[in-house]
């Protein structure tokens, strides 16, 4: 560092952030941009590419056929999202709270499956859902459930492999947005006369487990009348049984940038996925990740691809924008480790 | 908090316990989310105890989804598959490249995110936070489009070095988040005073800066040399005609993925968790 820079200060920090500054501007937003173009062309590799705005004019041909794998991806990883937070919430807590002396190989065993291949941990699902698999094959001997029943192949199993996928993305913020909190907080609210949850928590656990309930029924595709029932009843139960007065006014409240993190986490990269689908489902699961892929690298219909890929891009950037004005950018500390 | 408080606050707390359903909270504190955890931790385990478990299978055909029994001869010859040496090679050389140059890059724009205040530092903000909200097929898709529209060398046809450019573009963002968590509870007065005694600026980073980011920087190239060595979804896009291991397990899925894949799995899985618990030992001895 010479005197040129003891000079002109200000030259510092754009020195040290230019080539980084410059591979991102590069091969991440020139990319963005070139796609928005590739979106309006016509033609293929060998013949060239000439101008045209035939992928977006031709739009309600393209509605009928592409929509239906928009709203499968949208509804799978909102089903995904759910179950996430679901299972991770009392995970975290438990961290958080109870974890001890243990806490720290805890947070490890959650990150553990990412250090084992995506694609072995997705085929290792099929293990398990297999129709005679891990699952299904102990159930169907003792006769429980019935021997033409089957999980791979259907949406259940994508979903499950979704969810397994990104539960570390849901754990890791709520966990971190927990473990901030003030444990006097919740003393001074017991302090204070907050005990169990009722009746309040039988109405608002019974609507959300209901509404949670025919949710999941209809995009897992199985009765939703019944599903919303069970999803009721079960809620009102959790909330009259297990949570307290001061979980629902003071924790729960506290941890809801944690679950907003969480749940962008977990929709965004779920909403791209299309292995899951791939490994897991039929022809009938695919969603838009399995067409973008297949228009790109076996069709090598470029132009039209773009345009699927732009018009994704786009919905997942108004989440991400969203994400930015809410939590900022400065904070994101969870990675994947 | 001082004692007497302590002690009101416990006796306040213990006795509006015990007019609640004190026993039922304490089973659910006790037992019901120790049990709920042991499961959820099983819950995430199990697939990866059935990859390292299916190492030691000894398959009757292709496909390797059935116990048929226990063997050791494919740890025994964990290479010996047509493309696999070559697509490990190739898999390990890619994250290696990527995770240096992604480190390097990466750190020096933490540096500058913590230490200066400057114009445009929202935007910069904006631009490192997007390829991390970005779900990877779109990021692999815009660098394939933008690839083809090039349209000559070194970008097409699709090669190693577009791999290369791709990772290490999706490895920055991690490596600038991970260093600037270590770097902003950083204590400013030890480089002053390395300053004050006379070192210049350029032996006080060294001497000083470097040394205590190093656990941050080691981290972070940790993290991206992980997300590198398992990315399939981006590879896939700008791989062309270059095999990877991820892109290898794909193409093999459809007719039976070999014994052999899950024995790499399996020794990527031990490495991984080794080097994270040396790590993590080697800080707390640190400090």
């Amino acid at each position: 560092m010479g005197t040129f820079l003891k000079r002109h200060r200000w030259v510092g920090p754009y020195a040290l952030l230019a080539p980084g500054l410059l591979w991102l501007l590069i091969f991440y937003v020139a990319p963005s941009f070139q796609m928005f173009v590739s979106s309006f062309w016509t033609g293929t590799v060998e013949q060239g590419y000439s101008f045209s705005l035939a992928n977006w004019t031709n739009y309600p041909n393209n509605i009928g056929e592409f929509l239906p794998f928009y709203v499968r991806s949208i509804m799978y990883a909102l089903a995904a999202t759910v179950l996430t937070f679901l299972i991770a919430y009392p995970l975290a807590y438990t961290i958080a709270f109870k974890g001890g002396r243990q806490k720290n190989l805890l947070l490890f065993l959650v990150v553990a499956p990412f250090f084992t291949s995506f694609l072995l941990r997705t085929i290792a699902w099929k293990i398990i859902l297999a129709d005679d698999g891990l699952l299904l094959g102990p159930l169907k001997a003792i006769g429980i459930v019935p021997v033409d029943f089957r999980l791979l192949a259907t949406p259940v199993a994508v979903i499950s492999g979704i969810t397994y996928s990104f539960l570390p993305f849901m754990t890791l913020p709520i966990y971190v947005a927990l473990e901030k909190i003030d444990g006097r907080l919740v003393e001074a609210a017991k302090d204070l006369y907050a005990g169990p949850w009722r009746p309040g928590g039988a109405i608002v656990g019974g609507l959300i487990g209901l509404a949670l309930g025919g949710l999941l029924g209809v995009i897992f595709d199985w009765l939703w009348p019944v599903t919303a029932i069970f999803g009721g009843v079960a809620g009102a139960l959790i909330a009259v049984l297990f949570i307290s007065e001061s979980f629902v006014r003071v924790t729960f409240p506290l941890s809801i940038s944690g679950v907003f993190a969480g749940s962008l986490l977990t929709f965004i990269p779920a909403i791209g996925d299309y292995i899951n689908a791939e490994f897991l489902g039929n022809p009938d699961t695919n969603m838009i990740g399995n067409v973008i892929q297949d228009k790109f690298l076996t069709q090598t219909d470029y132009p039209s691809a773009a345009a699927l890929s732009f018009t994704l891009m786009f919905g997942v950037l108004i989440l991400a924008f969203i994400y930015a004005r809410v939590l900022g950018t400065e904070n994101v500390t969870v990675g994947r480790v | 908090m001082d004692v007497a408080h302590v002690a009101t606050t416990t006796s306040d707390r213990t006795i509006a316990a015990a007019r609640r359903s004190g026993g039922l909270r304490r089973f659910v504190d006790r037992y019901l989310l120790v049990g709920y955890t042991a499961l959820a931790v099983i819950y995430l385990l199990l697939p990866v105890s059935l990859v390292i478990l299916f190492s030691f299978n000894n398959p009757a055909g292709h496909s390797n989804v059935v116990w048929q029994g226990f063997t050791l001869k494919y740890w025994l010859d964990p290479l010996g598959v047509d493309g696999l040496p070559s697509a490990i090679a190739t898999t390990l050389a890619l994250a290696f490249l990527s995770t240096a140059i992604a480190t390097a890059l990466g750190t020096l724009m933490a540096l500058a995110l913590v230490r200066y205040q400057f114009r445009g530092r929202a935007l910069t903000n904006a631009v490192i936070f997007l390829p991390m909200a970005t779900p990877e097929i779109i990021m692999g898709a815009s660098l394939l489009t933008m690839f083809v529209s090039i349209g000559n060398a070194p970008f097409f046809p699709l090669n190693f070095v577009t791999i290369l450019i791709a990772h290490i573009m999706f490895n920055i963002s991690y490596v600038v988040v991970t260093v600037r968590a270590r770097l902003s509870d950083f204590p400013r007065h030890l480089e002053e005073a390395a300053m004050d005694l006379g070192a210049n600026e350029w032996t006080t980073f060294w001497k000083v800066t470097f040394p205590l980011i190093l656990p941050g920087i080691v981290a972070a190239a940790l993290l991206a040399f992980s997300l590198s060595i398992d990315d399939f979804v981006v590879t896939n896009f700008t791989s062309g005609q270059t095999q990877t291991f991820p892109l290898f397990i794909y193409a093999k899925n459809r007719i039976g993925v070999p014994v052999q894949v899950n024995v790499i799995g399996t020794i990527i899985f031990v490495v991984a968790v080794g080097s994270v618990a040396i790590t993590t030992l080697a800080g707390r001895r640190r400090r």
